[in-house]
């Protein structure tokens, strides 16, 4: 299974990159003029997202280095405890939304200390897998066209995530709890 | 909400780390942040730049109206301001298509594109986020994952008996996520539009 999947996960990206210049050329399209056309504003596009960016890793980085976030986790953990939220996987929580590497950092961490088949490691594999780091897209994608109004994108957003990580917590309890 | 946010992270952060008697750790984590934030912008240059290429290409071979087509009714559903050939629609599609295959890489200049066009199609305000471009992000980052190709590899370094175990309980959790974004989209979207009289 495994190997099927990395197979797959390996020839994607060629595949595309083989069979779309290579329709575009039999239905007569210019190849590479077309492709430097549309290449032409990648510059402008990545170069946009910076002070969206710089704004939210620096707001990131001051609360994490700064020991707020352990606060926050020592806040919250007796009322995870209850749930059958494990203490260990708070900090991955909340850094899930922030901050993909800090989070894949932390979820590797666990997995190595507890074990990838423990309860912990495959519900820490299951919420690594399943998020995305939510406030970091919407500020790329949002930065990248100049829009600073995001109206209830975040709420949905946020709704999703919560919905997600409790349905991990209830699958991996239900099959292997 | 991300105002909130934003400043509620440095001014906790500020506070923490003066009672914690390490004020020195703001500045240094500050500068930090601003550094990789940069690096980020800068490195995904290159990869916007390419992929905006080959999606230009797909959309004068054909191929984006092909898919379009293909899926016409649910993109409808849930893009109702995007016209069915609109170059949003394949930026769209390839977004979510990289996402579920977890191909992050390819993910993000799609994503990106996508934005851009959904700015082109923006009526209202241009500081303002559009109806589609709220469900484009709530599917976005809830979207179903068929392949965490990630946490699978990381699994496999550390020796799991069973790495891909965790895919089906990655497809349930993020199908629950997903249908709960679309009900979300609109629930926020009517609730927003009654108060702040804006479609």
């Amino acid at each position: 299974m495994y190997a099927i999947i990395s197979e797959l996960s390996r020839w994607a990206i060629p595949v595309i990159l083989l069979v779309i210049p290579l329709t575009a050329m039999i239905r007569g399209v210019k190849v590479f003029e077309t492709f430097v056309q549309g290449a032409e504003d990648g510059f402008a596009t990545a170069i946009k997202t910076i002070p969206y960016l710089v704004a939210m890793m620096v707001s990131i980085n001051v609360f994490r280095a700064s020991g707020a976030m352990e606060m926050l986790v020592g806040a919250l953990s007796p009322y995870l405890d209850i749930i059958g939220f494990p203490a260990e996987l708070i900090p991955h929580a909340i850094m899930r939304p922030l901050s993909g590497g800090a989070a894949l950092g932390i979820a590797s961490n666990i997995i190595a200390s507890h074990g990838p088949d423990s309860y912990i490691g495959r519900l820490v594999s299951t919420m690594q897998g399943t998020s995305d780091t939510t406030f970091y897209v919407l500020t790329l994608y949002f930065g990248s066209v100049g829009i600073y109004r995001y109206r209830y994108a975040i709420y949905s957003g946020l709704a999703a995530d919560f919905t997600t990580l409790a349905a991990s917590i209830y699958i991996i309890n239900r099959l292997y709890g | 909400m991300v105002n909130v946010i934003w400043l509620g992270m440095i001014v906790f952060g500020i506070l923490a780390a003066a009672a914690g008697g390490n004020i020195e750790v703001v500045t240094k984590a500050a500068l930090e942040g601003a550094g990789s934030a940069v690096k980020i912008s800068i490195g995904l240059i290159a990869i916007i730049t390419f992929w905006l290429g080959i999606m230009k290409l797909a959309e004068e071979a054909g191929i984006i109206s092909f898919l379009s087509r293909a899926i016409a009714p649910l993109m409808k559903f849930l893009f109702p301001e995007i016209p069915g050939n609109h170059p949003a629609m394949g930026a769209i599609i390839m977004n979510i298509s990289a996402n579920v295959l977890g191909l992050g890489n390819a993910a993000t200049p799609m994503g990106l594109i996508a934005m851009q066009e959904m700015q082109k199609l923006n009526s209202g305000d241009p500081r303002t986020a559009s109806n589609s471009m709220c469900t484009f992000l709530a599917l976005n980052t809830s979207c179903i994952t068929i392949i965490p190709t990630t946490i699978i590899g990381i699994r496999v370094v550390h020796g799991s008996a069973d790495p891909t175990e965790v895919v089906g309980t990655t497809i349930f959790a993020t199908a629950c996520g997903m249908t709960v974004a679309v009900i979300a989209d609109r629930l926020f979207r009517s609730i927003f539009t009654r108060h702040r009289g804006r479609s």
